[in-house]
């Protein structure tokens, strides 16, 4: 008896529940995500090969548009890497010690999530720019940021600095002390403890982090485009070839290189899942 | 000077902890790096914006420009935040309450619009609703804009605000369990008494931080938006909009100020945002106090 109920329930679609709203929920969701998200995304991947393959290839191998990618995926790595090193050291303060202020420096770390992308572009430009506040220090050392690529990477690194502060930092915090102890008692010093101890418990959060700061400075716009001086061929980012593209009416050619930084990002996403997945199964085991 | 930094973790006195000195330099280059990074292009903002005095500033706001597309940008939010609201809490209630096939896929595609970049989700909407878009041609038939429009502008920003609230509320909801609304529903409460009762009074705080946040990116939207509003002046041109065309019109004070103001809202953002996670930290602690 229990048996046949058991066969019933794993071919109805949800388990029963004494709780109301069921199908108005779950109906509402599907039909939002649908229209919302769904639809578009199917519609733009299809639009962009609507001239065949062939065509899409020819769009996304034009020398400015591979420029374009080559220049985006380049500085969108250097600047994941660059927050990866500062946020690491940020994330790890916050984590460990207690300082006056500290709970202002953690909130503002969310800053960029919270300051609209123009803004910081704008903001960043001026700084940099040869009479800048920062920007006059460095050009009699002879550093150029703005309208270079430097400037790029700059901008990515600031937008992505939380994804990589907010992902090491509860994993910083809630590792085990006794495992530190351990550590000591064996007789490690303070170097070992950290490079043989802390960092590997904090490494897969610190990739994680640095790979969400990659996807979204790969897909940045905003920031970007004040700073980058937008020269084809030598600092042009793909997503402002998607607008300049549109602006000229070439909807094609718009479509293929969105659907291609769609797919650059929808990698980075799955290898995540992947490790993470990776990393559970391997947790599991052990314990 | 030292003396003021502590670790975080109880026993002060742990055996072969770094040196207060380097403590120090850490914590130093830790709020180095934050000032240079974050609080200049901050304080750089507000300094520009009132570079040339308050007059000027308000005089740089006080236009009709500015006032259109701060009209504007208030509506957009006020449509798109609501909207994702209303999803999020059915979202949730759905994943967190029943048990059903494909759940997992359902939760993995709710965050798809983090994964995409804003220029991409506007250019998703031009391929449905623009000129040459699956929609396009009927919808010029019958005389409906959505694409250099305010529709697309709405449509843009619930896409990138999207997952927002649901984010907050499926994980809350699905560590609350359903006991207390299964109680509520063998009490004899209806669905809407279990609702308004129970349910809400629950989630009020991640689903307040969740708001916070869309309302904050709604305001803030930029790559999305500036593909699907074709930059009409007084019609379609949002917060931000209006600092880059002010900002590439050399129009720099103007520019400064009304970014200003975008940055005024990021700031009280952030101090709303910390002050849930405090308030939270606190009732959580005080029910953990509670049960010990």
């Amino acid at each position: 008896m229990t048996e046949l109920a058991q066969k019933q329930r794993s071919w109805t679609l949800k388990q029963p529940s004494p709780l109301p709203g069921f199908g108005l929920s779950l109906g509402y969701t599907l039909l939002y995500l649908t229209a919302i998200v769904l639809i578009p995304l199917v519609a733009i991947v299809v639009r962009s090969l609507d001239g065949g393959t062939a065509a899409f290839a020819h769009a996304i191998e034009a020398p400015r548009v591979a420029a374009a990618f080559r220049v985006t995926l380049e500085s969108a790595l250097l600047a994941s890497l660059l927050a990866a090193s500062y946020g690491f050291l940020i994330a790890w303060v916050l984590a460990r010690y207690d300082f006056p202020g500290r709970r202002i420096v953690d909130a503002l770390i969310d800053l960029p999530f919270a300051l609209p992308t123009a803004v910081a572009g704008i903001s960043l430009t001026t700084l940099y720019s040869p009479n800048g506040w920062i920007g006059s220090h460095l050009e009699p050392l002879g550093i150029h940021i703005v309208f270079r690529q430097a400037g790029i990477v700059l901008a990515m690194s600031f937008v992505s600095l939380p994804f990589v502060v907010r992902s090491v930092q509860p994993v910083i915090e809630e590792l085990d002390p006794a495992m530190e102890e351990a550590a000591i008692s064996l007789g490690a010093n303070d170097w070992q403890v950290f490079s043989r101890v802390l960092a590997p418990a904090a490494l897969p959060a610190l990739v994680t982090g640095t790979a969400l700061a990659f996807a979204r400075a790969a897909g940045e716009y905003g920031s970007v485009i004040f700073i980058a001086g937008n020269m084809p061929m030598k600092t042009e980012i793909a997503a402002l070839l998607v607008v300049t593209k549109l602006e000229e009416f070439d909807y094609a050619g718009a479509s293929a290189i969105a659907v291609a930084m769609l797919a650059i990002s929808f990698i980075v996403m799955f290898a995540l899942n992947l490790l993470q997945w990776k990393l559970q199964s391997r947790k599991g085991v052990r314990t | 000077m030292s003396a003021l930094i502590r670790l975080r973790s109880k026993e002060e006195s742990k055996p072969g902890l770094p040196a207060t000195t380097a403590r120090l330099a850490l914590v130093l280059a830790a709020v180095g790096l934050v000032i240079l990074f974050l609080v200049l292009p901050l304080a750089s903002v507000f300094v520009q914006a009132f570079a040339k005095g308050w007059q000027v500033y308000v005089a740089a706001i006080h236009t009709a420009e500015i006032i259109e597309a701060l009209k504007l940008t208030l509506r957009v939010a006020a449509i798109a935040v609501p909207l994702n609201v209303v999803f999020g809490i059915a979202a949730s209630w759905a994943i967190a309450h029943f048990d059903f096939i494909g759940k997992k896929l359902l939760v993995s595609l709710i965050d798809i619009p983090l994964a995409v970049s804003p220029v991409v989700a506007g250019m998703m909407y031009v391929e449905v609703f623009g000129l040459h878009g699956w929609l396009g041609p009927w919808l010029s038939d019958h005389n409906l804009h959505v694409i250099f429009a305010i529709p697309g502008i709405v449509l843009a920003t619930i896409f990138v605000t999207f997952p927002f609230v649901a984010r907050e509320l499926i994980p809350f909801m699905q560590a609350q369990g359903s006991e207390e609304e299964q109680a509520a529903v063998v009490l004899g409460a209806g669905p809407a008494s279990v609702f308004w009762r129970v349910t809400l009074p629950n989630i009020k705080w991640p689903l307040l931080y969740g708001t916070i946040l869309a309302a904050a990116r709604s305001i803030g939207e930029f790559g999305a938006v500036s593909v699907v509003s074709g930059h009409i002046r007084g019609l379609t041109v949002t917060m931000p909009l209006a600092v880059e065309m002010l900002y590439n019109e050399f129009n720099f004070t103007a520019a400064f100020a009304a970014a200003s103001l975008l940055s005024l809202a990021a700031v009280i953002t952030l101090i709303v945002k910390k002050a849930i996670e405090l308030s939270t930290e606190y009732h959580r602690s005080k029910a953990e106090r509670e049960s010990n």
